[in-house]
């Protein structure tokens, strides 16, 4: 049987090696992602993102137990952690906090290493999550890594986006700041049963009051682009949850803010829209790559070697030996 | 733009609490490039065979030290080889008497390791066995 006959079977191990082969790059999982994509696009796909520590793995793994009770869809886990840029090694412990989720079949839990991206995804991390879809999960649940402020990648992967935040993650500034909080469809102060925990609510709550009328606006490779028909879409108020994920508190609502989520974005073709930028955004990243792996084997090391040099000698500025190299192709 | 990486998982099964060691190893094996998944204390062995097939790992690596290897190792093994994964190679370390460790080997644990042995040991045999192992379908 092939790969994809297995997979379409419902052989976890099949599953398990596609996986592997596209995380590696490898030019056959491409070639069964390909024969698989036509199956894509059912599921639901859910971004977790907060600061380290923050409580994503305990979340994700409260909320798939709750999404398996409540819905009996299958849930597939893609939980992403830091490669070292110095040796390109990586410790990944976010099946540590979801040891219940172990000995549900229905339940499929994949690590992922960044392998050097930034964003808070691995490269991969999109084909990956095609992949749960394409095998039949309802659910996929992305966890990125541990996020600062900018890491919003996690936006153009997911339909509904969660971003959790501690007590006493910073005042009522941080909270206005540029960023991540723009990219969350629903807030969560998690460790609610710490002191600050209303004081947080109340500080992203009023951001968000401020935030009320602003239309969302994408900042596309450094172009700053509106939301196509930004207007037709009805707005969404991103919901401000409590949770204490090691108790199990307020899980039950977050899934509740997810489906009226994921109901307002299928009322106001948002979920098309979503997938439109998603697709958008996989389309030009592959290009981009392509087109830099094409450019280099044209020009050969040397040529790139001597330009760096002159820079690094101060004789050029990098934007002149761009220049020059793109137009010595022509 | 193949980028191949091991993966391995660490884990720690049955009762006992001390995953000092499990946790040096697993750094040791991040800082020689290796993708490590670790599961974390109290892992029964069908969790381990679990995690070893949704993360399609190139080896396993236990640490025990509660003395219930003879029952533990082989169970992980009968699941693994249930599974298909019985190619995946095995690497034991902890407290392991020595009268053990032939028959553990005999039933198929690639390397064994007890204390005093140096991180670039265990990084060296874990390369190895890598290596050694059948390629998988």
């Amino acid at each position: 049987m092939s790969l994809v006959e297995r997979i379409r079977a419902g052989d976890r191990l099949a599953l398990a090696r596609l996986l592997t082969q596209i995380e590696n790059e490898d030019a056959a999982g491409f070639d069964t992602l390909t024969e698989l994509f036509p199956r894509t696009g059912r599921a639901h796909l859910i971004g977790i993102t907060g600061a380290p520590g923050s409580g994503k793995s305990t979340l994700v793994n409260r909320l798939a137990m709750e999404l398996r009770h409540r819905t009996g869809a299958t849930v597939a886990v893609v939980a992403v952690d830091p490669s070292s840029p110095f040796t390109g090694g990586a410790l990944l412990g976010d099946r540590i906090r979801m040891r219940d989720l172990s000995g549900d079949p229905g339940v499929f839990i994949r690590s992922m290493a960044s392998r050097g991206a930034l964003g808070g995804l691995a490269r991969t991390t999109a084909s990956v999550v095609d992949a749960f879809d394409a095998a039949g999960y309802g659910w996929v649940l992305i966890e990125t890594v541990g996020a600062g402020q900018a890491e919003v990648e996690i936006a153009r992967t997911a339909h509904t986006t969660v971003v959790i935040e501690a007590p006493s993650a910073g005042d009522d500034v941080q909270a206005i700041k540029a960023g991540i909080l723009e990219a969350a469809d629903v807030l969560v102060v998690n460790k609610a049963d710490l002191p600050g925990a209303d004081n947080a609510v109340r500080a992203l709550q009023s951001a968000l009051e401020l935030a009320a009328n602003l239309r969302p606006v994408w900042d596309h490779h450094g172009r700053l682009e509106t939301v196509e028909a930004a207007s037709a879409e009805p707005a969404w108020t991103p919901p401000v949850l409590k949770a204490v994920a090691t108790q199990g508190g307020g899980i039950s609502e977050l899934v509740d803010a997810i489906q009226a989520h994921g109901a307002h974005l299928k009322a106001g073709g948002g979920r098309r829209r979503r997938d439109q930028e998603r697709l958008r955004s996989q389309v030009l990243a592959l290009l981009g790559a392509h087109l830099l792996d094409a450019f280099l084997e044209s020009r050969g090391r040397e040529q790139i070697d001597a330009a760096v040099e002159s820079v690094v000698g101060r004789r050029s500025s990098p934007r002149q030996v761009v220049e020059a190299l793109l137009q010595a192709r022509r | 733009m193949t980028t191949t990486k091991l993966r391995i998982l660490i884990a720690k099964p049955g009762l006992d609490g001390h995953d000092r060691g499990a946790k040096v190893i697993a750094r040791a094996l991040r800082d020689a490039g290796f993708e490590v998944i670790y599961t974390g204390l109290r892992q029964t062995p069908e969790m381990i065979a679990e995690a070893a097939l949704q993360e399609d790992v190139d080896a396993i690596g236990l640490s025990i030290l509660s003395g219930a290897h003879m029952a533990l190792v082989p169970r992980v093994l009968e699941l693994l080889s249930a599974q298909g994964q019985d190619g995946v190679p095995l690497l034991l370390g902890g407290i392991i008497p020595d009268e053990d460790i032939p028959e553990l080997k005999q039933r198929g644990v690639a390397a064994i390791f007890g204390p005093g042995t140096t991180t670039d040991a265990v990084v060296a045999a874990f390369q190895q066995a890598a290596a050694d192992a059948p390629p998988r379908s």
